[in-house]
């Protein structure tokens, strides 16, 4: 709908028009601040936590994920470049293999990932049947936001429903 | 030509002022809305709807997604 307006625009005469072409969902999905009477959208990317997933690096040593690893609860690592674009996983089952070996040699590429604008209640449903505690979100681009765990979601879908009955 | 923008630009042009419009529908835009948007859904979009806006100053159109 938003190129049809910015060309219609356009053709009404003015001279300045921009298409801000991801949307409302990808403003949502940034936690950016949004007026209205609700009930809000709860989106993915609003509980996307950097801190709840552990990332190393391309050229990274099996060795240091490891030790890593053995710090955290987490069970896998995700693999970035130089931009925090995810490029793989790693995870603590599967690492084998000499200590001076580059993670990118063993690791999963493309692991499976959500955009911050994916809806929340629909995640979360998906989740418990597959039984997974937490998953990965990246930017339309790619970019590492964080993960999302199940009781993260579960907090965003009861503050939403609130709103919605407040 | 209309000029696309990314998040990051879309948040410089809102620091900076722009009119911002979202296309969809009423209760749509009720619902949630970018802070400091007007609603002008598609199917109104005319020169009576725009005559509000400025028309030498940056407009921002947007609506739910790239879809």
């Amino acid at each position: 709908m938003s190129p049809r307006a910015a060309w219609q625009l356009e053709a009404m005469g003015f001279s300045d028009v921009y298409d801000f072409v991801d949307g409302k969902v990808e403003w949502m999905g940034h936690g950016l601040p949004l007026e209205g009477k609700g009930p809000h959208f709860a989106v993915a990317g609003e509980v996307a936590d950097r801190d709840a997933v552990l990332a190393c690096r391309l050229g990274d040593q099996l060795s240091d994920v490891a030790r890593h690893l053995d710090t955290v609860p987490h069970d896998y690592c995700v693999v970035l470049n130089g931009d925090d674009i995810v490029l793989g996983r790693m995870r603590r089952k599967n690492i084998q293999g000499s200590a001076g070996t580059a993670v990118e040699e063993i690791m999963e590429p493309g692991p499976t990932t959500v955009r911050p604008s994916e809806p929340a209640e629909g995640l979360l449903e998906r989740m418990r049947k597959r039984n997974v505690p937490a998953v990965i979100v990246t930017t339309s681009k790619g970019r590492l936001m964080g993960a999302a765990t199940q009781e993260a979601l579960e907090r965003l879908l009861h503050r939403a429903s609130k709103s919605t009955s407040s | 030509m209309p000029k696309e923008v990314g998040l990051d630009e879309m948040c410089i042009l809102v620091d900076e002022g722009a009119q911002l419009v979202e296309v969809l529908p009423p209760r749509e835009y009720e619902e949630e809305h970018l802070p400091g948007a007007i609603n002008i859904p598609l199917k109104t979009l005319d020169r009576r709807s725009t005559a509000r806006l400025g028309k030498d100053r940056p407009v921002v159109v947007y609506c739910w997604d790239y879809l």
